[in-house]
């Protein structure tokens, strides 16, 4: 068994990256996901693995540094909350263009604009739809737990390299900021420069003495060569979609309705159905884990088995419900139950909902 | 005495001039008359002649030189209009072994790239960082620069520039050089045999700072023209240069082994 800790999300991103031999941080403070940086810079982490951690002037700089030190071959990472990951999102295109690994953790707080600093999901569209311009997506990945915020890091690192994509972590404010019981797991050493060389003959490091040298970028000037790099990204999506659909289900073998909710709105929905089964009516929980690709089989298998309806509960005005509604195609009911604004709904709001919109509605 | 075939003349003792490897036989994609690809050029002697070729990765704007990596024959990535400085950083803190330098126009490194020019220089990142300055946006059409002196006509001062309105042209140099991570700030020029000679020199103090590993940005600005954008013969232009761009961007060392250097 691996150290137990009681740790923030926050600081458990923060320790996984250590532990997961990341050779860069780069990043910049913004509530509520500060801690993942302070506890990086408190930690030493060029000390312990030689992991450089660099606090830049903004989220424009961190996530130009990871394209910069991705394309390197080497582990990098940046971490922020919604304005910041907002600012990103050219760097994060240009990145999928030129095919760049790396990890990036939102740590969600209520919208649009400035907002404010409580948990919230309503970053799902800009998460799942590729966020900045161009044909692209990211695999995107919603801990639940202090746990997943540990696990998913280096999961997220064999993703994006495995892909050539940058990751993205989606937690929220409330799973960041939450103290939980965590189970580290043991560091991995960071690749040495010459397995970095070794392993990775795209990167950048230094043309190799009579081969051919390496170049990084997202332009391709003649639309037929544009065209045919698209298509080469778009085979990587389908490969995505096909092999890292990751989900968890709850009681759903019985269930005439389901919740579908991710992150922390599933941590609540667990206490709701619980409350449903209390009350006779058989509820389970479909919990997505990758947000992109998302989990379209089985809810299909679910409307095949006869569910009586769905209810995509959410932190926000309903953003993950369209791509249920896109899965479920009329063919059962679909309702959206959310507080949003930072407002974290309750387990019986939940259940009333489900009431209300899906049975007796 | 017989004459010489092409086989005679191409004998390397008969040589007085060959093309360094590290540029590629790609057609340039520049303007004739243009300084990019003398600029690029040297660079290139440069990192040849320190026997970096092998241990160098540069950074191409967006600009003219958008396309600088399909000429320089070293590994190369390509940033995000003003973000070079940002990824340098990155790629010299993770291969702190390597040469690392950045190559940008004065739209991507003086207006849209700004916070990164300052907080690299300011943060004394080890990396060389080449700037072109033309005063002029070349790619786009010949737009207005931060660079853009008053009352110069572009695409986007068709009357000239304004300064009330549209500002004053930034001295992005003389910026740094005030900036206590910077330890080689200097503007030269590659319009003349001689300015090419002075260019070459600081080009390879600055990369030779970076080899001996002095903490801190070796900063070179290269004046050049742009025939195209300033509307001009390649020859006007670089008259019209010395006429109007140097009395303001002033040639010379504005700081060497980090002391500035008092102005005459």
């Amino acid at each position: 068994m691996g150290e137990l800790r009681l740790m923030k999300g926050n600081e458990a991103l923060a320790e996984a990256a250590i532990r997961a031999g990341v050779d860069g941080y780069f990043g910049y403070p913004i509530t509520p996901q500060s801690e993942v940086i302070e506890y990086l810079m408190a930690e030493k982490p060029f000390d312990r693995t030689g992991m450089i951690v660099l606090q830049a002037e903004s989220e424009v700089a961190s996530i130009n540094m990871l394209y910069g030190g991705g394309g390197t071959g080497k582990k990098v990472m940046t971490s922020s909350s919604s304005p910041g990951i907002s600012l990103m999102q050219e760097g994060l295109s240009y990145m999928a263009g030129a095919e760049i690994p790396c990890v990036v953790a939102n740590v969600v707080r209520g919208g649009p604009g400035l907002g404010d600093i409580q948990p919230a999901q309503s970053d799902y569209f800009q998460s799942v739809k590729g966020g900045g311009h161009g044909d692209y997506r990211l695999p995107v990945l919603a801990p639940a737990s202090v746990q997943e915020m540990s696990d998913f890091v280096p999961l997220s690192f064999d993703l994006a390299f495995k892909y050539r994509t940058p990751v993205l972590i989606v937690a929220d404010g409330l799973i960041g900021q939450m103290m939980e019981k965590v189970e580290l797991f043991d560091p991995v050493p960071r690749l040495t420069d010459e397995e970095v060389i070794e392993r990775y003959p795209w990167a950048t490091n230094g043309k190799p003495k009579g081969q051919e040298r390496r170049i990084l970028t997202s332009l391709h000037l003649d639309p037929y060569k544009l065209e045919k790099h698209n298509m080469l990204l778009q085979e990587k999506y389908r490969k995505l979609e096909a092999e890292e659909v990751r989900f968890e289900m709850i009681d759903c073998e019985t269930a005439d309705y389901i919740i579908i909710a991710y992150g922390s709105s599933a941590r609540i929905a667990q206490k709701s159905i619980q409350l449903a089964g209390e009350e006779g009516i058989k509820v389970g929980l479909l919990r997505p884990i990758s947000l992109w690709p998302f989990p379209k089989q089985p809810i299909d298998d679910l409307v095949k088995k006869g569910v009586k309806g769905f209810l995509a509960v959410e932190m926000s005005a309903g953003q993950m419900v369209e791509d249920v509604r896109l899965t479920v195609r009329e063919r059962t009911k679909v309702e959206h139950f959310g507080r949003y604004g930072g407002v974290i709904h309750s387990p019986e709001e939940v259940l009333e909902a489900l009431k209300n919109q899906l049975i007796g509605g | 005495m017989p004459e010489l075939t092409l086989q005679d003349i191409i004998k390397p003792e008969n040589q007085v001039y060959v093309k360094t490897k590290l540029m590629t036989d790609n057609t340039l994609s520049y303007c004739p008359g243009c300084g990019h690809g003398t600029a690029h050029r040297l660079i290139m002697e440069v990192i040849e002649e320190l026997g970096r070729e092998n241990e160098t990765i540069g950074i191409a704007p967006v600009g003219c030189s958008v396309l600088a990596y399909e000429f320089l024959n070293v590994d190369m990535q390509e940033a995000a209009h003003g973000r070079a400085p940002a990824v340098a950083t990155a790629i010299k803190r993770l291969w702190p072994g390597k040469t690392v330098f950045s190559y940008q126009g004065d739209g991507d490194l003086a207006a849209i790239g700004t916070s990164e020019t300052i907080h690299v220089c300011n943060r004394g990142e080890q990396i060389v960082m080449i700037f072109i300055n033309n005063g002029i946006y070349g790619m786009t059409g010949g737009q207005m620069a931060p660079t853009t002196l008053p009352n110069m006509k572009t695409s986007t001062s068709p009357f000239g520039r304004e300064v009330l309105t549209m500002g004053n042209p930034l001295k992005m140099t003389e910026l740094v050089a005030q900036l206590p991570g910077t330890y080689y700030v200097t503007r030269q020029a590659v319009h003349t045999p001689s300015a090419v000679r002075k260019s070459k020199r600081a080009i390879r103090k600055a990369f030779q700072n970076q080899l001996d590993g002095i903490p801190g940005v070796s900063f070179v600005e290269i004046v050049s023209n742009c025939n195209s954008g300033w509307k001009m013969t390649p020859t006007d232009s670089n008259v019209w240069m010395e006429e109007n761009m140097f009395p303001f961007y002033e040639l010379g060392d504005l700081k060497v082994n980090g002391e500035i250097v008092p102005k005459k």
